[in-house]
């Protein structure tokens, strides 16, 4: 069915598939919208103004290019392959989001867009757009269900702290699924002036292919780091899935090397074959949900299935439609952590190495723990370590039973 | 001629306007919805506009929104609307019924098969909410093989150019949303709608019926002077929910008083012609 392309690199075509994902499913009323951001993020590729300034921010602002650490304890402890851990939790606002933020801000910027809005999850991606949205000078609304408003309260703060406005989200699960709608129902009714940053690999054409470009920094400085301090590719790239962001960005540089593995982890809540977890490709089925094609948590009838997980950023029914094509095409393997996998390897890396991790790539560092042990100490796996824990410290600290 | 075509043939003949109620099927069970849909044309309704419940209803108000979660809540599910619709089809031979919904439904039952579904039931036209028209086919072409229109929109946002390429595959009737946003949120504008009407009636013959922010018997009639159709959901549905507590007769009562009232006042605007 799928033709399998020469790269797999060049995704997705021109009306927005990869394979039989992706494409542009949105109102009416958004569609003119949409089709003048894929003509400005075009015009904006090939501007080398454009990546000049998105440099000089990412490198200034941003503080890249991120380290990439090896895990000297963390590989002792697992006793097989050098583990490698790519620092996105060293960027200014702790986690890869910014990197995205920047890009779609400043086409925000050239499309005369006045007014920024976005939805958050774990509030990673609300902190870094009104983080960008304060360094521009433009207004900024943030949408973020009432469940996550009260599992990332330092994240509510810090928001409302960089001037944006944070609302609410109180239907249906009330988590990130929820916040996305409450955003698109925004955006249709302010098309004019009102520039909408989707924070991860999903929506209509051309967010899943713009966001995995901007994220893609990730990756193609692993493949340089990598290269310079090993002087190969690594065997197997590790990164959590939710919508997939920083997986694509960080898997984007490697998908076309045969000998680089590359694993997706996304979240298992209490477990794949209980009703609450998050693992859209694991369990799920192709559907249309935000503007397009992928995986979805769903029933038989089509009706969206809330996700749950510890982890506010991978609390998500939907997935990337790029991940749901290397799923199929087999270039990706998907795997899913359980809650309590996660918060093991969240404790593990703060003792081990000094770094206590976000819950989402904690779900990484657990598969990383579990794959490690049938690899040898020749090999190396690069993980991506999307962002930093404290904004969990509260939801870990519960689940402990202690009380902050 | 599908029942669409006859039942815009024979408005025009009366120099009528449509008045289109929508409800959402289901709301608040499926009894009660279905004690109304039976009752909506003698109420007036030209043509009934039917949601079929979803979970994610981005392009919808709270209104709506509350209407589907209703519906969902009580039980509703695809093949209990499809039933709904059939039972429908035996007590009324006339009057058409669109069915207005998500894609993600219509995709999980596949669409070759809704499409056999909706027309064996007796449905005459789609709207799919987020399905724009570069990504309609899947669903437009089988659901035409079975006598079904696709309905397509037309919104502020609009340019000329796309509005050619709206109108060139379009069937049954075109619906112009009348305000940029979701649902029940803001009032329609009168000047803009009329403005709107003239460059769609430049391209096409195609009946257009007008939704989005008519609330009150006032604006239906401003409205039906300019439009084919008059469509109001959210003030409909908002009743449901209001007299919840008072009984499923109150809540059937009510939504039908409205009915009339709008409908009323549809039927008494002239249908003028859009000034050039």
């Amino acid at each position: 069915m799928n033709q399998i392309p020469n790269s797999l690199r060049a995704g997705p075509d021109a009306s927005g598939h990869f394979g039989a994902y992706g494409g542009r499913f949105v109102a009416e009323t958004l569609m003119p919208l949409v089709l003048s951001l894929e003509q400005a993020y075009e015009a904006a590729k090939k501007d080398p103004a454009f990546h000049e300034e998105l440099s000089g921010l990412l490198t200034h602002y941003v503080g890249r290019e991120s380290p990439l650490y090896f895990a000297e304890r963390l590989t002792a402890h697992l006793g097989g392959p050098k583990i490698y851990l790519k620092r996105e939790d060293l960027n200014h606002t702790g986690a890869h989001k910014i990197n995205n933020c920047l890009g779609q801000i400043l086409l925000a910027r050239r499309m005369g867009k006045t007014r920024i809005i976005a939805e958050t999850g774990a509030g990673q991606h609300g902190v870094a757009t009104a983080t960008v949205a304060a360094r521009f000078g433009l207004p900024c609304t943030i949408y973020m269900g009432d469940v996550d408003m009260e599992r990332q309260k330092p994240n509510v703060f810090r928001m409302r702290l960089l001037g944006a406005e944070v609302k609410g989200v109180s239907s249906g699960s009330r988590t990130l699924k929820d916040a996305t709608n409450e955003a698109l129902r925004d955006w249709v009714a302010n098309v004019h002036d009102t520039f909408y940053i989707i924070g991860s690999v999903v929506g209509p054409h051309p967010y899943p292919a713009m966001v995995r470009d901007f994220q893609t920094v990730i990756g193609n400085e692993t493949r340089a780091q990598m290269i310079d301090r090993e002087q190969r590719l690594p065997d197997l790239i590790v990164a959590c899935v939710g919508g997939g962001s920083n997986a694509a960005g960080m898997f984007h540089p490697f998908v076309d090397d045969a000998g680089v593995e590359i694993h997706g982890v996304e979240a298992a809540g209490d477990g794949v074959d209980t009703p609450r977890h998050a693992a859209t490709i694991s369990k799920g089925s192709p559907g249309v949900l935000h503007g397009a094609r992928s995986y979805l948590l769903q029933d038989s009838d089509g009706q969206i299935i809330e996700a749950h997980s510890i982890s506010a950023g991978l609390d998500y029914p939907g997935v990337g439609p790029e991940h749901s094509w290397f799923k199929d095409i087999g270039r990706v393997k998907y795997y899913a952590v359980t809650d309590k996998e996660a918060l093991d390897a969240f404790m593990l890396l703060s003792k081990l190495e000094g770094i206590i991790p976000a819950l989402e790539p904690a779900h990484a560092i657990a598969h990383v723990c579990k794959v490690a042990r049938q690899m040898n100490k020749d090999q190396i796996i690069a993980v991506c370590l999307s962002g930093r824990g404290d904004k969990d410290i509260f939801s870990v600290a519960e689940k402990l039973g202690e009380k902050l | 001629m599908n029942r669409l075509a006859a039942r815009f043939a024979a408005l025009k003949k009366e120099g009528r306007t449509a008045f289109v109620p929508f409800i959402t099927a289901g709301d608040p069970d499926m009894e009660t919805s279905f004690a109304i849909l039976e009752k909506l044309p003698s109420c007036g309704a030209d043509i009934i506009e039917l949601g079929m419940p979803f979970t994610d209803p981005m392009a919808d108000g709270p209104a709506v929104q509350a209407s589907s979660v209703r519906a969902l809540k009580s039980g509703a599910t695809m093949a209990k609307v499809f039933k709904m619709v059939e039972k429908f089809r035996k007590i009324d031979k006339t009057t058409p019924i669109v069915m207005m919904g998500y894609y993600n439904p219509i995709h999980a039952h596949g669409t070759a098969r809704f499409a056999k579904d909706v027309a064996a039931a007796g449905v005459d036209g789609l709207i799919v909410v987020d399905l724009p028209i570069e990504e309609d086919e899947v669903l437009r072409l089988p659901a035409k093989a079975q006598g079904v229109d696709v309905i397509r929109f037309v919104t502020p946002t609009t340019d000329d150019a796309r509005l050619k390429r709206i109108v060139a595959d379009a069937s049954g009737f075109l619906y112009y949303v009348s305000v940029a946003g979701v649902t029940g949120t803001k009032s329609v504008p009168e000047d803009e709608v009329r403005a709107a009407l003239a460059r769609v009636r430049a391209v096409t013959d195609l009946p257009c019926a007008v939704g989005f922010g008519i609330r009150t018997p006032e604006q239906a009639a401003a409205i039906a002077a300019l439009a084919d159709g008059v469509v109001v959901g959210s003030a409909i549905v908002s009743l449901v929910a209001a007299n919840l507590n008072g009984g499923k007769d109150k809540v059937i009562a009510e939504v039908l008083g409205l009915t009339r009232t709008l409908a009323g006042s549809t039927h008494a605007a002239r249908h003028g012609k859009v000034p050039a």
